[in-house]
């Protein structure tokens, strides 16, 4: 899997600038520290969907309310309840080096970040090519936390997918996951084809988040 | 001795199959808690049980997986009480009128206990003993309930395994088996190994160990290949049927009964003993096992003599290959080393710990001991921190025997402890401690008559030692001998007594040796020269473990070429990976420094200069090079208050980025030590602007920003307070109370922990008026952070610094 150098850039803050030679070198030592503990990991199901109108949403194994998910999921039919994650082993990288080096901390929660995106960025272009052999299309994947999509259904995501015993990720009282490199999101299932962009950043209310992508 | 555990060295048992699956098919819906059908669908499970039975099983599980007090509260509908004691009351129905395919088969009763869905800390925020509690809850009730014996399954952290088996054997004399569920790679999903696992296990006294879920039964082969060369109790394989695939939202499974069938007949032939199935098996799956295994001949596991201790990740063999224990975790003789242990700054001991690590030790001692502080609670917090970072395995070194206690009940692991002797009061305190939480113990060859002259004396003070462990059921594997380094200067024929007691333990008694090689040399000169000499000899006497300082490339030296010329480093290939190209003198080992900085470690570059570019061990020598012609007051004044300001603006105005921020800050940090030391020696105190407190608020556990911001305010001369995450409103107020505290920092990453942000901001107001309270965070908006009642919300480290400069008047 390709890391990003830029992208990990942008969620250390660099905004299209580019690095010094020393922090480059601290991205590429990172990189290698987290390709020796990382462990990844995924799961998904496919449920069936309904949209009941005033933004409520039923994907049969639990029922929410979201205006910005439900325009994500028009005109789709399935709901696919997807979760991935690296592992603990970055975690313990994570608080060694905050620990004991913050600036080495701060890059490799960037190269983690964006590891696990890119990670969930390959596992739904799997789905989406399989999908798509059967004329199905699908939307971008949508987080709980994401605009209006309460973070509550974490606890329904994970518990339907079994994520503690599948591939362990578990929530904190005031759900957390953790590990702390983990994904949960929905991705809509539909007969529509839509211009799919697998990111989730666009689909994002936010839009003065300062680690935004550009255009 | 319980039947169950006769029976599984008898013959080849038969466990039940899935249940969760079974369940689905049947209506229980994603999501929904399947112990709660042990009394809205009593029928069901009960029916499934004997199915089970029927089928062949000897054991089935009670529907309990998910039963504990985090799911089921007390007083609800489906209270944990109510539920477990239905479900063994079902179990027990089932066993009551089955109709066995063989007359003579009665059915046992496992008390089924999974994990309990929650990560403990320091990766999750479950605390070990809260877990512990959880679990005795269960087993409580089970033993009540009248179950034959206890599953602990699915477990994929070897610490809350080992929570669940305390709580186990703590709260019943009930058999105790216990199966762990391994990835294809034969990790645990926290890390840990076959061969970690089953020390830590075997350690604390389990019963059978074995593999249950995640896998089908062909992708279990290797695991339990590996599994079977170190376990010495039976071995449980319970598999899924085969891997799952998700069809119409339904999860199935790609092997039938036939085919499972056949891959466990060859499981129980490499040597299984209790055999049964998981996720997706059914009545069917067992049915046609029990038939194709059930007259097999049984291959219980030989007794492996290895000695072996393990950290949450790994394990260490002592035996042939010299293990390295690094012994500076130890403040004797130590002056900075006391002076954190009292300044509690833990950082500081686990640099140590790092350090030796790098440096190639596989053990690290840990000896926290000093009068004036609480061992035990230090001892405690000090293996936790250790163990959040480093996977080594740690030598608790105390003779507190609370303080040795309470390391072994929380340690991760199966430790190495350090130590007990021939006395009959040491070895009345120790081994039953060794006994409960596991380990192998250090045994020094002294006893009541103090420390024996002869290399006999000591071999038998050895022996009775190895006689008393029996007596409490510990095996010689598990000890190893001290055979006590004295110096040599106060008795010449001491160095050669100690290598012969060595020597003698391992060709009479069979057993293994460790020495704490630097006694050796004291009150000579140049002491490295006789312990590394010494250290070779010792190695040649057959020495198993030495306690020695990693740092010492003498001492590496002597460990490294001796692997090489008792052929116990193929190739010499350690060897040379570790000195090709790498001329190193004697002294402290070079290896370990900070790669990326070494071609830029110019002589020439000024402090100023290597802070702004954050080079820190170019600041280190910068910083000590000035202070030979100037005051530690000018440098800090011209040098580096200039320079940190300047890259602090950059920041401000996108020009520095936060890595090269944190760069600059270590590389000051780094001056700042010299300097400090400087200023120490010459009397002048440092001083601060003032202290702050930072905390990442309750229920929240990320601290990058948190420690980023503490990392800056210390640069700028602040006293920080840091109380970690997860802190709760009240000891947060405490804290600002007890120390008048001006400013105080929250951090809160979620939505769902800014409330509690609030309530620390509202409890502070009341308690502490005059306090000011920044806050940051992720989600966290000027907007936000006035609606909660904080003074100013910080978007970055450099907006609390300059905050800080305005509360403290220092702009």
């Amino acid at each position: 899997m390709e890391v990003s150098q830029k992208e990990i850039l942008r969620y250390l803050g660099y905004q299209g600038n580019a690095a010094d030679e020393q922090v480059n070198a601290m991205i590429m030592e990172c990189l290698e520290e987290l390709k020796e503990v990382v462990s990844f990991k995924s799961i998904h199901r496919t449920f069936p969907l309904r949209l009941l109108g005033e933004d409520e949403i039923d994907c049969s194994v639990f029922r929410t309310r979201s205006h910005n998910l439900s325009k994500n999921l028009t005109d789709c039919e399935q709901v696919i309840l997807f979760a991935a994650t690296l592992g603990t082993g970055v975690d313990i990288k994570l608080k060694k080096y905050s620990k004991l080096q913050m600036s080495k901390a701060v890059v490799m929660q960037a190269a983690a970040t964006t590891m696990i995106e890119e990670f969930c960025d390959m596992e739904n272009r799997k789905l989406k090519e399989a999908y798509e052999a059967e004329n199905y299309f699908l939307r971008p994947r949508f987080s709980p936390g994401y605009g209006d999509f309460p973070l509550e259904c974490q606890r329904d995501i994970t518990t339907v997918l079994e994520t503690p015993k599948r591939i362990g990720i578990m929530l904190t009282e005031s759900l957390l996951m953790i590990p702390s490199k983990s994904v949960t999101a929905v991705i809509g299932v539909s007969k529509k084809p839509l211009r799919c962009e697998s990111k989730g950043c666009e689909s994002c209310k936010k839009t003065d988040c300062a680690y935004r992508r550009n255009g | 001795m319980a039947m169950i555990l006769e029976e599984i060295k008898k013959r080849i048992v038969f466990f039940d199959g899935g249940t969760g699956s079974l369940l689905q098919a049947k209506g229980l819906k994603p999501g929904e808690l399947p112990e709660t059908w042990n009394i809205s669908h009593q029928e069901t499970i009960v029916a499934l049980h004997r199915d089970y039975l029927e089928a062949g099983a000897d054991i089935i599980k009670t529907n309990t997986f998910g039963a504990n007090g985090l799911k089921y509260l007390a007083g609800t509908e489906f209270d944990l009480d109510q539920v477990v004691t239905a479900a063994v009351k079902n179990a027990r129905e089932a066993v009551e009128t089955a109709v066995y395919p063989n007359e003579k088969k009665q059915g046992y009763i496992a008390l089924d206990i999974g994990p309990t869905g929650k990560l403990l800390k320091p990766l999750g925020d479950l605390d070990f003993e809260d877990a512990y509690a959880l679990f005795s809850q269960v087993v409580a009730i089970g033993v009540r309930e009248g179950v034959d014996l206890i599953l602990i399954e699915t477990m994929s952290d070897s610490y809350e395994a080992k929570a669940a088996v305390l709580a186990a054997k703590e709260n019943s004399t009930l058999p105790v088996f216990v199966t762990l569920i391994f990835d294809e790679k034969g990790k645990l999903l926290t890390g840990g190994n076959v061969e970690s696992s089953v020390a830590l296990l075997e350690g604390l006294g389990v019963d059978a160990i074995g593999i249950n879920c995640g896998l089908g039964p062909i992708q279990m082969k290797h695991i339990l290949a590996d599994l079977l060369k170190v376990v010495s109790v039976p071995v449980i394989v319970n598999p899924n049927a085969g891997l799952p695939r998700s069809e119409g939202g339904k999860t199935v499974y790609d092997i039938d009964a036939d085919e499972f069938a056949q891959v466990m007949k060859e499981i129980v032939a490499m040597g299984a003993c209790v055999v049964g199935g998981c996720c997706g098996t059914t009545p069917e799956h067992i049915k046609k096992t029990t038939a194709l295994c059930q007259d097999l001949p049984l291959i219980l596991p030989e007794e492996k003599e290895r000695t072996v201790i393990s950290s949450y990740a790994q394990s260490v063999v002592i035996g042939r290959d010299p293990v390295l224990i690094g012994e500076r975790i130890n403040p004797t003789g130590k002056s900075k080393f006391k002076q954190a242990l009292k300044e509690h700054n833990l950082e500081y001991i686990l640099k140590e710990g790092v350090l030796q690590q790098d440096n190639g030790a596989h053990v690290l001692d840990v000896n926290v001991g000093l009068p004036e502080i609480d061992e035990p609670a230090m001892m405690e917090e000090v293996i936790k921190e250790l163990q959040s970072i480093i996977d080594l395995p740690l030598q608790i070194d105390t003779s507190n025997l609370e303080a040795m206690e309470r390391a072994m009940r929380i340690y991760n692991g199966k430790p190495l402890i350090n130590s007990v002797n021939g006395k009959i009061e040491s070895m009345e305190a120790v081994f039953p401690l060794v006994k409960r939480y596991g380990g192998v113990v250090v045994a020094l060859a002294l006893d009541e008559d103090g420390i024996p002259e002869t290399e006999e004396g000591r071999i038998l003070v050895a022996k009775k030692i190895y006689q008393k462990a029996a007596s409490y059921g510990i095996e010689k594997k598990d000890i190893i001998i001290d055979a006590l380094c004295l110096t040599v200067s106060s008795d010449s024929k001491g160095a050669l007594t100690t290598l012969n007691t060595v020597k003698r333990v391992r060709d009479e008694l069979g057993g293994k040796t460790i020495l704490g090689v630097s006694n050796i040399s004291f009150g000579l000169p140049q002491r490295e020269i006789v312990n590394a000499s010494f250290f070779t000899m010792a190695l040649l006497n057959g020495l198993n473990a030495a306690i020695i300082n990693p740092n010492s490339e003498a001492m590496m030296r002597s460990y490294y070429s001796f692997r090489a010329l008792a052929d116990l480093d193929p190739q010499c290939s350690n060897y040379i990976a570790v000195y090709s190209g790498n001329v190193v003198s004697l002294g402290e080992t070079s290896r370990y420094s900070d790669k990326g900085e070494k071609t830029s470690l110019k002589g020439d570059i000024t402090l100023a200069e290597s802070i702004k570019k954050g080079l820190k061990d170019r600041a280190f020598q910068a910083a000590s090079e000035l202070l030979k012609e100037k005051e530690p007051l000018t440098i800090i004044q011209e040098e580096m208050i200039p320079s940190l300001d300047l890259v602090g603006k950059g920041f401000e105005n996108g020009t520095v980025f936060l890595p090269q921020l944190l760069m600059s800050a270590e590389a000051a940090k780094a001056a700042f030590e010299v300097i400090k030391g400087k200023m120490a020696e010459t009397g002048v105190m440092e001083e601060k602007k003032g202290k702050v407190i930072l905390a990442t608020v309750k229920g929240d556990i990320h601290d990058i920003g948190k420690n980023i911001v503490k990392v800056l305010l210390e640069n700028y001369s602040y006293e920080v307070l840091d109380l970690g995450k997860d802190v709760s409103p009240e000891t947060i107020v405490e804290a600002a109370q007890k120390d008048r505290v001006k400013l105080v920092g929250l951090s809160a990453l979620m939505t769902t922990t800014v409330p509690s942000m609030e309530e620390t901001i509202k409890k502070l107001r009341i308690q502490t008026p005059e306090v000011k309270v920044m806050v940051g965070g992720a989600v966290l908006t000027r907007e936000y952070a006035q609606t909660i009642g904080a003074d100013r919300y910080c978007r970055d480290a450099m907006a609390s610094v300059n905050y800080a400069e305005e509360v403290f008047n220092v702009k």
